[in-house]
């Protein structure tokens, strides 16, 4: 585990932080960064796109009343730090303000048992083959299986001009599968994935059922009819199942949209917004999940943040600016993709707590509706609240049954609407991984629920 | 040389010494801003310089790839070695070889073409000479914009300005050396407008070479047309109907079919075009190239990212599928020609096929005269989900959507909440009319497009 102080002398950042305040400002920040990764894919069988990288540098950010003056370089070489202090006060016209001392207070990383980078090549692309294998062998109309792994490292040290001096040293793997099935000229796809803020060791137990996992989704779509179209009970699976929370509420409640009034909650703090049944986290301390950290990227320590309290919104997703603005503490998801980044209020690890509805009765009492077990991702405009999403495995409910699989399905509507319709929430519990874009920036996102019914939601299909 | 160029040439040198058979290094190194403006205010100022190297190597029919951001001799070294160790963990591919060097040594140089061919400014001199003062100033009149054309726009969530300005080196043991510069801005905001029953955003851009070429007037009011034209939206009926694409969405198909005209989807039978060449993928209305010169074009360079010059490749015409686009590894795989199509997303990845610029041929209808032509059915002017709701492989998609009810061959009320379902060769062939004012839109790639009349369509609503 690297130190902070390995990745950025405490005396070099307390001349960075003087050198960024020469100009007046009433605070500034030195962000440090090491990140390294792996990645490698198996596509036709062949082990390829091998692809090994390792970059350093940091970025500086000087606030000034409204306004954010932020320079970054590539390179931890002191002279490139201390130049890009330099560009990043250039525009301010003040008085030289003066940092504090600095105080070295990092708390533990995620643990990492066996570190990626310790583990030979030959063992991940081994690891690839039997992801292959075990795709090719779920069905004779698998066409095609390819499968991809993914390990990054992120050692990140931050000193700001309040004497704060911390780090953190994040290690992610990911495996990721797809599937292509094929009957005569019907062709359909499946993926899945699994990944953790945690080691090699996420690969201990049977890691290669995810790609019979993918292989099971595309040849189930091969059956598949049209979805049907029009406004129905719509009951969303669990664990990835999140993405829709996820994306119709999550996102509405980091705080920078709010407080443009660009958020659908804006507001509404204190009032309900869901049925009592509802309550739902932000937690970027959840073990070794997907989302997880120790600090976030402005040195807050990450935490567990109730948001939704039986029904009731209670709280917002800050970063040291937007919480500096309303005078609430931060809440540890001042996130950046890296040092090349700003930091913005971003969702850690999201979820609906377990409610006490069994999956099998919230399905049981629907007559006729549609069952979203998974989606391809989505979009939202947290001004408006309009949200729409893919579903890449659903299924139509009859007479409360899973009946047919459907393809081609998407779910569309606004999220104050959706999420107060929210009926029944199960009590299994899952999470899973995602990668989240906001703002030009991605970061790892965990996502999670039990089996949730939104009382009625519109359908967009295929079926004319 | 630059020291640039020096340093793609020494990685190079130093993969050969660790190992590699062959190996390419591409360089580049960009000095960027931006500007983020609210309320009148400056919200944040950005610079950055970056600078890194990725270098593929091949060790007998084994690639790997390695990149770094310490360019320093040793950096180098540790980067040829990182590539080397990459190119040792992946199996054989008989295809795999370094691109041959290509005939004429490209030159430094920003013109394209031989004697007398027009010269091509790919960088414009005014990046480096507005103050940052001035581009702020340029990113507040662009929120002022949209907020004095209509008294409803109630803020801008955000108006942002961007510029790059980037050198770029290429050196490769089997003779590719290039070097070039090229320069891009732009600017955009998401406008806020108050409707009865919530807000609407709208979002207006523009791009060009430098911040001379961007009108904030205009960014403005195309945010705000586009956010109170949703104001009292609701959801239309489900029917199948005439449909008109807005340039900015007939860009997002279009950035799919580059996509799928890529030969490694074709290849790995992952594009719905696999089996097309030759046959009818769309309408005659519909004429489509790459072209990689267009001196307007952002993914305009002498030479793609392997060193094979760019050039203009027509992908359908008359209604045909004409070629597939090629990078030197697909060429031989498909036993063609590379059609310079080799791109890259910068130096952290290995080049693979993509499209350059998509320029999809304007026709002879205006936007008045588009809307009579469909005369009652929908004008798509946003959508959303686009990357969910495809299926890459078969083309089918079914995507959200928000727009405008066409009535009477003019556009009429707002619409919202609504899907678009069609598989993207039926899209295609069902194109009836290409207007005639086209644009240049930076979603899902550079592509140049008009507005598009779709003759029929599946609209889910309610």
């Amino acid at each position: 585990m690297t130190r902070p102080e390995e990745l950025l002398d405490p005396a070099v950042a307390e001349r960075v932080l003087a050198r960024a305040l020469a100009h007046g400002g009433e605070f500034a920040e030195v962000f440090a960064e090491r990140r390294g990764g792996l990645t490698l894919a198996i596509d036709e069988s062949r082990i390829e796109s091998v692809q090994s990288g390792a970059e350093e540098g940091a970025g500086v950010r000087v606030l000034s009343g409204a306004t954010t003056y932020f320079a970054h370089v590539d390179g931890l070489d002191p002279a490139d730090l201390e130049r890009a202090a330099g560009e990043a006060a250039a525009a301010l016209r003040a008085e030289r303000a003066e940092p504090r001392p600095l105080r070295s207070e990092a708390p533990s990383p995620q643990p990492v048992d066996q570190p990626p980078g310790d583990v030979p090549a030959a063992r991940k692309a081994e690891l690839l083959r039997e992801l292959d294998q075990r795709a090719r062998a779920a069905g004779g109309e698998i066409a095609q299986a390819s499968a991809s792994y993914g390990e990054a490292r992120r050692e990140v040290a931050v000193a700001n001009s309040d004497g704060l001096f911390s780090g953190d040293d994040r290690t992610r793997v990911r495996i990721g599968a797809q599937a292509v099935a094929r009957r005569d000229e019907r062709v359909e796809t499946g993926a899945e994935t699994l990944g953790a803020a945690r080691g090699f060791e996420l690969f201990d137990d049977d890691p290669a059922a995810i790609a019979e996992t993918a292989a099971r989704k595309a040849l189930t779509l091969l059956d598949a009819v049209p979805a049907p179209t029009g406004t129905m009970p719509v009951v969303v699976g669990g664990g990835f199942g999140g993405v829709l929370f996820h994306e119709m509420t999550g996102h509405g409640l980091e705080a920078d949209h709010v407080q443009k009034g660009a958020s659908v909650y804006a507001g509404k703090l204190g009032e309900a917004v869901a049925q009592p049944l509802l309550t739902a986290y932000d937690d970027g301390r959840m073990p070794g999940e997907w989302g997880s950290d120790a600090i976030d990227d402005e040195g807050a320590p990450t935490r567990k943040t109730r948001v939704i309290e039986e029904g009731r919104l209670i709280g917002f997703l800050h970063d040291r600016r937007t919480a500096g603005r309303e005078g609430v503490a931060q809440t540890g998801n001042g996130r950046r993709e890296s040092f090349r980044h700003l930091p913005i209020p971003r969702m850690t690890n999201t979820y609906i707590a377990p409610g006490d509805a069994a999956p099998e009765a919230i399905i049981g009492d629907v007559a006729k509706g549609f069952y979203a077990v998974s989606f391809g991702g989505g979009q939202v405009d947290p001004a408006t609240g309009d949200f729409v999403f893919g579903v890449n495995e659903g299924y139509l409910i009859e007479d409360g049954k899973v009946t047919r699989p459907c393809r081609g399905a998407t779910l569309v509507g606004n999220c104050l609407q959706a999420l107060a319709a929210i009926d029944a929430v199960g009590n299994d519990f899952w999470m899973k991984t995602g990668i989240c874009g906001k703002g030009g920036q991605k970061v790892p996102v965990g996502t999670g629920q039990g089996h949730v019914r939104i009382a009625a939601m519109t359908v967009g299909g295929t079926e004319a | 040389m630059s020291e640039l160029a020096e340093q793609a040439a020494g990685a190079v040198e130093r993969a050969i010494a660790a190992g590699a058979g062959d190996a390419e290094a591409y360089a580049s190194e960009a000095e960027n801003r931006e500007v983020r403006v609210h309320g009148g205010e400056v919200e944040s100022l950005t610079a950055a310089t970056q600078r890194g190297l990725g270098l593929r190597v091949w060790i007998g029919r084994r690639v790997g790839y390695g990149f770094g951001t310490d360019l320093s001799a040793g950096g180098l070294a540790a980067i040829a070695a990182r590539a080397v160790e990459a190119a040792r963990a992946a199996d054989e591919d008989e295809f795999a070889a370094p691109p041959a060097a290509p005939e004429l040594p490209v030159r430094l140089s920003h013109s394209i073409g031989g004697e007398g061919a027009p010269e091509l400014v790919l960088r414009d001199p005014t990046i480096g000479e507005w103050s940052i003062d001035r581009v702020a100033e340029l990113a507040l009149a662009v929120e002022r914009s949209a907020l004095a054309a209509d008294a409803r726009v109630a803020a801008v969530e955000q108006a942002v300005y961007f510029d790059s300005g980037e050198r770029t080196a290429l050196a490769a043991s089997a003779g590719v050396r290039a070097e070039y510069e090229t320069s891009s801005c732009y600017a955009y905001l998401q406008a806020l407008a108050e409707g009865e029953d919530g807000r609407e955003t709208g979002l207006g851009f523009d791009l060009a070479r430098g911040p001379a070429g961007l009108d904030a007037e205009a960014i403005g009011r195309e945010g705000a047309e586009r956010a109170t034209e949703m104001i009292g939206s609701a959801k239309p009926a489900s029917r199948r109907c005439p449909v008109v694409l807005d340039p900015t969405v007939a860009a997002s198909f279009v950035g799919l079919l580059g996509g799928a005209a890529g030969a490694n989807a074709v290849q790995r039978g992952r594009s719905p075009l696999a089996a097309m060449l030759g046959e009818q993928v769309a309408s005659e209305a519909f004429i489509l190239h790459d072209d990689g010169l267009d001196p307007q074009g952002f993914a305009t360079a002498p030479v793609d990212a392997e060193g094979v010059p760019r050039r203009r490749t027509p992908l359908i015409e008359g209604g045909r599928l004409r070629t597939f686009l090629y990078d030197s590894y697909t060429a031989r795989r498909g036993d063609a020609a590379s059609t310079g199509n080799a791109g890259r997303l910068g130096y952290r990845s290995p080049p693979s096929v993509s499209a350059s610029n998509l320029v999809v041929a304007p026709g002879s209808a205006s936007g008045a005269e588009l809307l009579r032509e469909a005369a009652d059915g929908v004008y798509v002017s946003d959508v959303a989900g686009l990357h969910s709701g495809v299926n890459p492989v078969t083309g089918v998609f079914s995507v959200g959507a928000s727009g405008r009810a066409i009535e009477g061959g003019a556009l009429g009320r707002p619409l919202r909440e609504f899907t678009i379902a069609s598989d993207l060769v039926s899209m295609l062939r069902a194109v009836r009319t290409a207007g005639s004012e086209p644009r240049w839109v930076p979603f899902g790639g550079s592509v140049s497009t008009p507005p598009l009349l779709i003759g029929e369509m599946t609209v889910s609503g309610s």
